[in-house]
C-alpha cells in the first residue's frame, strides 16, 4: 500500500502540533479556510442539487419534479452532447446522440418544456453548459420572463467556465479569446441585470474527472478564476461588482481526508488572492463559494452496489469541506444515466448524511486537526507553486496554447493507471475482492424515439415560426459580434424569435472560427 | 511494408480514435500511451471524428486496429458505420476494437457486426494491449 494520498503527497504515521502552524481564524472570517459563514450549515444546509437531464425536455420536466418531490432543494440541468456543442438535433453530428448524455434543448420552446409548472423565481438552476452558455441563459431568461419572474430575482448558476474545456472536458465550439469574450459579457450581463445570478461556476471538476491530481484540480480552477477576473476588469468592471458572483465547482474524490484539506485550501488561496491580488474591499468577494459533485470516474462496473458506499464517503467529505451545494452520484454511474431507484438514493444519502450524522452541527469540525492543518498548508503551497508557472507563462490561455494544463493532467492520469495495474492502488472489486458472477442491475432506458421526436419539433418550430424576426435578429447578433459588443441583448432577441440554438451557434462560428485542439497524449 | 502479410516483421500499427461528439479522452489516451510503451505505432487522432475521417485515417496511416473510445451512448449509431465503410473500402483486415460505455447486449450485438473485441471500464492496460496485439498479428 502507498502511503501517499491518492495525489501523491506523502504521509506520516501520524501527525502532531509541530506539523500545523498557528491556529485559523474563525469559521466567516477572513480568510476563511474554515468556512465562508460563521453558523455554517445551522444556520443554512447545503442545497441538495442532482444534476440530471436526459431524453427530451418532457421526460426531463418529469425527473425534475419527481427530485423536488423526493426532498432535492435545487435543480441542475445536464444537456445532451449535441446540445452542449450547439448543434440542433437534426444536424448530422447530432445522429445517434440526441438525449442519451443529457436533455435535448434546441430552441426557446424546448427551454418552455423543460421548466413547465415550476416557478423560476422559487428555485435556484444550476445549467452545465459552456460554449453556448450565453444562448442557453438566454433563453432561461425569456422563459423565467414569461413566467413574470424579475431577473434581479433570479437565483441560480451557469456554468459557463470555457477554460476548463480547453484543459479537460472538450466542449469548446470556438478558439479561447472569443470564448472568454463571451463569458466576459455573460458576467457583464449578470452584474447589472441579474445580481443574485452567478453567471460562472469556474470548475475543477472535470479537470479531476480527466485525471488531475488534487492539487492540480485545485491550482488550475483558482488561475481559470484569475483569468475570469482579469478579462472582466478589462472589460471595464470593478472588482467588488462582479466577484462576490463569481462561484466554482470542485470534485469531491475518494481521498476522504485530502479532499477536507483541499475545499479549505481553495477557501484560503482565494480570499487572499482578492485581497492582495485585486484590492477587493467587500467581504463577498472575498468568500469561495463552491458546489460539489462526488466522483464519477472513481465509479465502477464491477459490484456497482460499492459505489453506494464511494458516494457516501465522498460525500462526507464535501459536507465536512463547507461545500454549498451537492450533488451525489448514482451507483449506475459507469453504465448509465441515473435510474429513478439510483438517483434516488443518492439523494437520501445526501439526507442521511444532514439529518442523521450531525455532521452539519458545528462549522468545519475537523479544524485543528493536526493532519488536516497539514495537508491543508500542503496543498495550499503546492496549488500556488503551479499557479506561479501559469502566470510566468504569461496566463492560462498561453499555458492552454502550449498544452500545459494538459499535459499535466495526462501524466497524472498515467501515473495513476499505472499506480492500479501494478496493484499499489486497490481499486475494491476492479482489482481486489473481485467476484465472477454478479446479478445484473436494472439500468435507464432511454427512449429511442427522442432523437425524432425532437427533430419533428424543429420542423414544426421552423413552419411556424416568423421567419424574417429570425432574421432580423441573427443579423443583431452578428453586428454585436463584429461591433465587438455586448451579445447578450441580441441573443435575447434571436432566442425570443425562436432562433433555434445552432442557428444562434452557427453566426458566431461564422464569425469566431472553431477551435481544433492540438491533442497532447 | 505490408502490413498483415509479416507481421513479425512490421511494427503494429494501431489507430486511437475518438468518435462523434463524446470529448471524454482520459482512457483514449491512457490507451495510447500504454500501446506506444508496448513498441505499437499509435495514431491518436483527436475529438470529433466522423466514420468517414476515421476509415480515411486508417488507410492513410496503414494501420491494423482500429480502437474506437466511446462513452457517450452513441455506439450502435457509430460502430456499425465505422464496420460498414471498411467492407465498403475493402479494408476488412482492419481489426476494429471498441472501449468505453457498452451494456453487455450492445456488446454482443457489436462483436456480432463484426467488431473484434468489446471493452468496458475497469480493462486492464495489460488486458488491452494483449488483445489488440493478437488482433494485429491475426491479420
Amino acid at each position: 500500500m502507498l502511503h501517499r494520498t491518492l495525489s501523491g503527497i506523502p504521509l506520516q504515521n501520524h501527525y502532531g502540533p509541530e506539523d500545523r502552524r498557528a491556529a485559523e481564524p474563525a469559521p466567516g472570517e477572513y480568510p476563511y479556510t474554515r468556512g465562508i459563514h460563521p453558523t455554517m450549515y445551522r444556520g443554512k444546509l447545503w442545497t441538495m442539487r442532482q444534476f440530471s437531464g436526459f431524453a427530451t425536455p418532457e421526460e426531463t420536466n418529469r425527473r425534475y419534479r419527481y427530485l423536488l418531490e423526493q426532498g432535492q432543494t435545487g435543480l441542475s440541468v445536464a444537456f445532451d452532447l449535441p446540445t452542449l456543442m450547439g448543434f440542433d438535433a437534426d444536424h448530422e453530428n447530432s445522429h445517434g446522440e440526441v438525449g442519451k448524455c443529457g436533455v435535448s434543448i434546441c430552441s426557446l420552446a424546448d427551454m418552455e418544456t423543460l421548466f413547465a409548472g415550476i416557478p423560476l423565481g422559487g428555485v435556484s438552476v444550476s445549467m452545465t453548459i459552456n460554449s453556448p452558455a450565453a444562448m442557453i441563459w438566454a433563453m432561461y431568461l425569456a422563459v423565467a420572463g414569461k413566467q413574470g419572474v424579475a431577473w434581479r430575482d433570479l437565483n441560480g448558476t451557469l456554468q459557463n467556465d470555457i477554460l476548463k474545456e480547453y484543459i479537460a472536458q472538450k466542449e469548446f465550439i470556438y478558439p479561447p479569446r472569443p470564448s472568454m469574450r463571451l463569458v466576459t459579457d455573460t458576467i457583464e450581463f449578470a452584474t447589472r441585470e441579474a445580481p443574485r445570478y452567478n453567471p460562472v461556476s469556474i470548475s475543477g471538476y472535470h479537470i479531476r474527472e480527466a485525471g488531475s491530481t488534487a492539487t492540480q484540480e485545485l491550482a488550475f480552477t483558482l488561475r481559470d478564476g484569475i483569468e475570469y477576473v482579469d478579462w472582466a476588469i478589462e472589460r471595464g468592471l470593478l472588482i467588488d461588482e462582479f466577484a462576490p458572483r463569481l462561484s466554482f465547482f470542485f470534485n469531491s474524490h475518494s481521498d476522504f481526508f485530502e479532499e477536507i484539506a483541499k475545499f479549505r485550501a481553495a477557501r484560503r488561496i482565494w480570499a487572499r488572492l482578492m485581497r492582495e491580488r485585486y484590492g477587493a474591499r467587500d467581504e463577498r468577494s472575498a468568500r469561495l463559494r463552491f458546489h460539489a459533485q462526488t466522483a464519477g470516474c472513481s465509479l465502477t462496473w464491477q459490484q456497482p452496489h460499492n459505489n453506494l458506499v464511494r458516494t457516501a464517503t465522498q460525500a462526507l467529505a464535501a459536507v465536512l469541506g463547507g461545500c454549498q451545494s451537492l450533488h451525489t452520484n448514482s451507483l449506475d454511474e459507469a453504465y448509465a444515466l441515473p435510474s429513478e431507484q439510483a438517483v434516488t438514493l443518492a439523494l437520501r444519502t445526501q439526507q442521511l448524511i444532514a439529518y442523521e450524522t450531525g455532521a452539519p452541527l458545528v462549522a468545519d469540525p475537523l479544524g485543528g486537526s493536526y493532519y488536516i492543518e497539514s495537508l491543508t498548508d500542503r496543498l495550499e503551497a503546492d496549488a500556488l507553486a503551479y499557479i506561479e508557472r501559469i502566470d510566468a507563462i504569461g496566463g492560462m490561455i498561453p499555458a492552454i496554447e502550449r498544452g500545459f494544463p494538459q499535459s499535466e493532467i495526462a501524466d497524472a492520469s498515467f501515473r495513476y493507471q499505472r499506480e492500479v495495474e501494478r496493484g499499489e492502488r486497490l481499486v475494491v472489486g476492479v482489482n481486489a475482492f473481485t467476484q465472477s458472477d454478479e446479478p445484473p442491475i436494472e439500468l435507464l432506458q432511454i427512449d429511442r424515439t427522442a432523437g425524432d421526436a425532437q427533430v419533428a419539433k424543429l420542423r414544426a418550430l421552423r413552419a411556424s415560426r416568423r421567419q424574417s424576426g429570425v432574421d432580423r435578429a441573427l443579423d443583431a447578433l452578428r453586428d454585436a459580434a463584429d461591433a465587438n459588443r455586448n451579445m447578450m441583448p441580441a441573443l435575447l432577441e434571436s432566442v425570443r424569435a425562436y432562433a433555434t440554438l445552432g442557428e444562434m451557434c452557427d453566426v458566431l462560428r461564422e464569425r469566431f472560427g472553431v477551435w481544433v485542439e492540438q491533442a497532447v497524449v | 511494408m505490408v502490413p498483415g502479410r509479416f507481421p513479425f516483421m512490421s511494427n503494429i500499427r494501431v489507430l486511437v480514435a475518438k468518435p462523434g461528439l463524446d470529448g471524454h479522452d482520459r482512457g483514449a489516451k491512457v490507451i495510447a500511451r500504454a500501446l506506444r510503451d508496448a513498441g505499437m505505432e499509435v495514431i491518436y487522432t483527436g475529438l470529433r471524428q466522423s466514420p468517414e475521417m476515421i476509415v480515411s485515417a486508417a488507410m492513410q496511416e496503414d494501420v491494423q486496429v482500429i480502437g474506437l473510445s466511446i462513452l457517450s451512448g452513441a455506439h450502435m449509431a457509430i460502430v456499425p458505420r465505422v464496420l460498414q465503410l471498411l467492407r465498403e473500402r475493402e479494408m476488412e483486415d482492419v481489426a476494429v476494437v471498441v472501449g468505453g460505455i457498452v451494456p453487455d447486449e450492445d456488446a454482443a450485438e457489436l462483436k456480432k457486426l463484426g467488431c473484434a473485441g468489446v471493452f468496458q471500464p475497469g480493462a486492464s492496460l495489460d488486458e488491452i494491449t494483449g488483445f489488440v496485439r493478437s488482433a494485429a498479428r491475426a491479420r
